[in-house]
């Protein structure tokens, strides 16, 4: 199935969840919440990889994608694992909360 | 032959290297010191000789065109090609001829003077290096090289003066020579800019060959800033002062360095630019006058003194006063002649003296002395030989090349009658003093105390015999140089006159009625001067005998006369006896004022702005740290906002 | 138009906003499992839009990876952690850092689609085009390039996992 919706909206959207993304990792407080909105902006970039994969009728884009999924996968274990050692050790895990490593 | 001339420098730095590397590392035995030490300069003598012998059997226009040999490039920088190179001609190997072999035979010497002595391999070390940098200065074929052998002995005059450095005073008269000697030679280095700057090359041969493009101010202003040069190491006025202080070196040092070899640099010097020099009838004339006033200055102050270091002392000054005189109208060949002579007979004064401090157990002060004669014969008749030479009585080698001198200076286009009355002066007051050094030493009623008087004694061969030989170069060394006046050949002008007759002052000078051959001389415009010649020969034969008679009536005959007379004129006496007052007088103007410059230099300058400059540096780096440091927050999103401030930079980048 | 194309704008538009209003809830709930739902919803929206590029392959993997396994896994963690709601604050109170922040994401945003309207998709047209991928299917031709052409990739990927793994395990132990 050919897609007949040129490339750009696609990158438009890429780019607004992207967007969205970088608001929430800024915003939120919640550390694993934060940790979901990095997840988002992953996946906005695995978008736009796709989308130019697709139009340059390569299949690049598509392996990469691949591999940022096994990336992505990897560390949220190892990431999610530190969370919990977090919350063990400080009783919270509110970013601005755990602050030690400052001058 | 001639290319193997950089072999003649070279055994003395071997030996240097030998004895201050090796042999003081293991502490080899004294003997293999000395052997080494002494087969190095017997070795460089040797090579002169033969070296000598080959160019002699070379045409005389011949010698002075030998291409130098050069060893290797030394400095190739931009427009500047330097090259360590030796250049062999008439004057230059008379130079080798003369510091090596003088070198040899002190050398010698010294192996018995020093013998007692703990810095025993430190000496010979040090002499060593002196006579490897002193030939390179003679041999150097280029300006540059010839500074650093220049250097090269100021600095090993200054470790050789200050060889007892542990006592105070030794410490200090080698640092005056050293500093004073440094005043010199910066004028020397100005020069060597000058000549770079105008020239384009430092070589010899490139610098007199182009030497006619330069115009007369800046060849005058040249040879002045070299004639600076040479007051510093010849010990002219003003920079004589550190030579009666470098007496405080062991004697043969004085011997070597402050009579025969160092102090004749400047000399060699001027003899060696006399291109330079002819173009610039001012500094001749400044060379001949300072010559001149050195020479009897010197002399004043030798009247006076009773160490007998120091009388030889003033007597070195007063002597190279006449080298400068005799260049300085324009007889070249004359000076280096007098060097010559004088290395023989000044070099065995002061090895004499060593002897006869030997004999008296260290004593220096004459009037603790007398009546030696008998009991150190061969130090007493050698002195003899050696004090008729300087005086200039016919027959020693002294009175040819003195004698010549005085002829110039009256005679020459450069010269003038009242150089030579001063010049004559000068030479019945060496006369004076000369006999009287001998007088009061070695004859008379021995002054001395009991205990030294036991202990008088000849010194070993070792020691007497150089004394004899060059007792025997003062008796013979002059017939080289016979004047054609009284019916010789001057062989020794006749071997210098390529290197000195090739211009047209010089021309004028050379063709003196010395060279030409007998029958030409007679009306050839000059006009009675043989006569002339005659007529001052004796003249200054007759003022040398006056002096010596005055000295005779003074010191042998009317003892007490010396001390009333000293009585009577008692201002005049301190002033000459306190040397004029000249070196207190350089303390309160140069030294002093140099001292407070670097005194406020150093805690003005190296601590209020370098340590001050350093330290605001670290200041900085800390404030900078301190103000830096402040991006640690320690709040993740606060980091995660610098990245996305990244991102931004970087694509505004790449979407231009 | 086509019908088919006019099918295909249909679904477009419907997904792209579908995920862009869940990715604004994802930001905005209190309760982070809400945020977890939505977020889940997002990435369902993407898989969606992959297969309208003809990427089938990478939406299963999407749904099977992002949406199920690594959303388990955060599910999983809030529900360990029994994180609280954040309070209720009317108004919403940033602090200028967070403003800033906020100007610069505005900023990346406007740089990001001037980028992409402004400048051409570069690149020539590779080998690979719809139909040659129909040939075999897609998940075949995604393998046949995945185990030569990126080979080495791939083996340093199954290091990075085992990795992973250790990390995740050591990091959970209990200190004795």
């Amino acid at each position: 199935m050919l897609s007949s919706v040129p490339p750009i909206y696609f990158l438009i959207v890429s780019a607004v969840i992207f967007a969205i993304g970088a608001v929430g990792v800024l915003i939120r407080r919640n550390a694993i919440v934060i940790f979901m909105c990095i997840e988002m902006m992953f996946s906005a970039v695995n978008l736009t990889l796709i989308t130019a994969s697709h139009h340059l009728n390569s299949l690049d884009g598509v392996l990469m994608v691949f591999f940022v999924m096994t990336v992505a996968a990897a560390e949220a274990a190892v990431g999610l694992a530190i969370f919990v050692l977090l919350f063990r050790g400080r009783g919270t895990i509110k970013v601005d909360e755990i602050n030690l490593l400052k001058w | 032959m001639i290319e193997l001339v950089w072999l003649i420098p070279l055994f003395p730095a071997i030996g240097f290297l030998f004895n201050g590397l090796i042999a003081r590392w293991f502490n080899l035995d004294k003997r293999i010191v000395g052997w080494v030490a002494c087969s190095a300069l017997g070795l460089s003598f040797l090579f002169s000789i033969l070296i000598f012998f080959s160019l002699v059997q070379l045409a005389p226009e011949a010698r002075v065109a030998v291409p130098d040999r050069i060893l290797f490039d030394w400095i190739v920088s931009g427009d500047l090609k330097t090259v360590i190179g030796y250049k062999v001609d008439p004057l230059s190997i008379i130079m080798a001829l003369v510091v090596s072999g003088v070198s040899f035979f002190i050398h010698i010497y010294s192996v018995g003077y020093m013998h007692d002595d703990s810095g025993y391999t430190r000496y010979f070390a040090y002499l060593n290096l002196f006579v490897f940098m002193m030939l390179t200065l003679v041999l150097a074929n280029n300006f540059l090289l010839m500074f650093v052998g220049w250097e090269g002995v100021g600095l090993c005059s200054y470790l050789l003066i200050g060889f007892w450095f542990e006592r105070d005073t030794p410490a200090n008269a080698g640092k005056k020579a050293f500093v004073v000697n440094r005043v010199g030679d910066f004028g020397f280095l100005l020069a060597i800019f000058l000549i770079f700057v105008h020239l384009g090359t430092l070589e010899f041969n490139g610098v007199f060959a182009g030497a006619h493009s330069l115009d007369a101010v800046t060849v005058t202003i040249i040879t002045l800033l070299l004639f600076v040069g040479a007051t510093g190491k010849s010990a002219q006025i003003p920079l004589y002062v550190w030579l009666p202080d470098a007496m405080e070196g062991p004697t043969p040092v004085s011997s070597l360095i402050h009579a025969a070899t160092m102090v004749t640099s400047g000399v060699y010097m001027i003899a060696r630019c006399n291109i330079l020099y002819s173009m610039a009838p001012v500094s001749m004339a400044v060379v001949a006058i300072v010559g001149a006033a050195t020479a009897i200055y010197a002399a004043s102050m030798g009247l006076l003194q009773f160490d007998i270091k120091r009388v030889l002392a003033y007597s070195t000054i007063s002597q190279l006063g006449y080298m400068f005189l005799a260049v300085g109208v324009g007889a070249f060949s004359a000076g280096i002649f007098h060097l010559m002579t004088h290395a023989f007979f000044k070099g065995l004064l002061f090895l004499g003296a060593g002897s006869v401090m030997h004999a008296m157990s260290g004593e220096l002060d004459m009037r603790k002395m007398g009546g030696i004669w008998k009991r150190a014969p061969i130090t007493f008749w050698t002195f003899f030989v050696a004090t008729l030479a300087i005086a200039g009585i016919p027959g020693f080698s002294g009175f040819f090349s003195k004698d010549e001198i005085l002829w110039q200076a009256f005679d020459s286009t450069h010269g003038h009658v009242l150089l030579w009355l001063v010049g004559a002066a000068a030479a019945g007051m060496t006369a004076f003093y000369m006999f009287r050094l001998l007088f009061v030493t070695f004859f008379g009623r021995c002054r001395a105390s009991e205990e030294v008087k036991k202990h008088i004694h000849e010194s070993p061969p070792i020691m007497t015999i150089p004394l004899i030989i060059l007792a025997t170069l003062s008796l013979i060394g002059g017939y080289v140089g016979i004047p054609h006046v009284l019916g010789g050949r001057n062989f020794f002008h006749e071997f210098l006159h390529p290197v000195f007759g090739g211009h047209p002052e010089g021309a004028g000078h050379a063709a003196f009625s010395l060279v030409k051959p007998a029958f030409a001389s007679g009306g050839a415009g000059m006009g009675g001067g043989d006569s002339k010649e005659l007529l001052l020969m004796g003249v200054s034969v007759a003022i040398a005998v006056i002096g010596i008679s005055i000295a005779l009536y003074l010191y042998i005959w009317k003892t007490e006369i010396p001390k009333r007379l000293g009585e009577r004129f008692k201002t005049l006496y301190t002033v000459v006896f306190n040397k004029y007052y000249v070196d207190e007088l350089y303390e309160a103007s140069f030294v002093n004022s140099t001292k407070r410059l670097g005194t406020f230099l150093w805690h003005r300058f190296d601590d209020g702005v370098i340590d001050r400059g350093v330290n605001l540096v670290a200041d900085v780096m800390l404030w900078l740290g301190g103000v830096l440091r402040r991006i640690q927050t320690g709040r993740v999103q606060g980091y995660a906002t610098g990245i996305i401030l990244g991102a931004v930079i970087i694509i505004l980048f790449l979407i231009r | 138009m086509t019908a088919g194309s006019v099918f295909y704008w249909i679904i477009f538009i419907l997904t792209a906003l579908t995920a862009i209003g869940a990715a604004v809830m994802v930001i905005t709930r209190r309760n982070p499992i809400h945020s977890a739902m939505f977020l889940v919803l997002n990435f369902l929206c993407i898989a969606v839009l992959y297969l309208l590029l003809n990427a089938q392959f990478i939406a299963i993997v999407q749904v099977m990876i992002y949406a199920g396994a690594i959303m388990m896994l955060v599910i999983f963690v809030i529900m360990l952690l029994s994180v609280e709601e954040e309070k209720r604050q009317r108004p919403m109170r940033l602090s200028p850092a967070q403003v800033m922040g906020l100007v610069l994401v505005l900023i990346l945003f406007a740089q990001l689609i001037y980028g992409v309207a402004i400048a051409v998709l570069p690149g020539d047209l590779g080998e690979f085009s719809p139909e040659r991928i129909a040939r075999v299917g897609d998940v075949k031709t995604v393998a046949g390039l995945l185990f030569t052409k990126f080979l080495f990739p791939f083996e340093v990927a199954s290091i990075l996992l085992l990795v992973g793994i250790i990390g995740a395990v050591i990091l959970s132990k209990k200190e004795r």
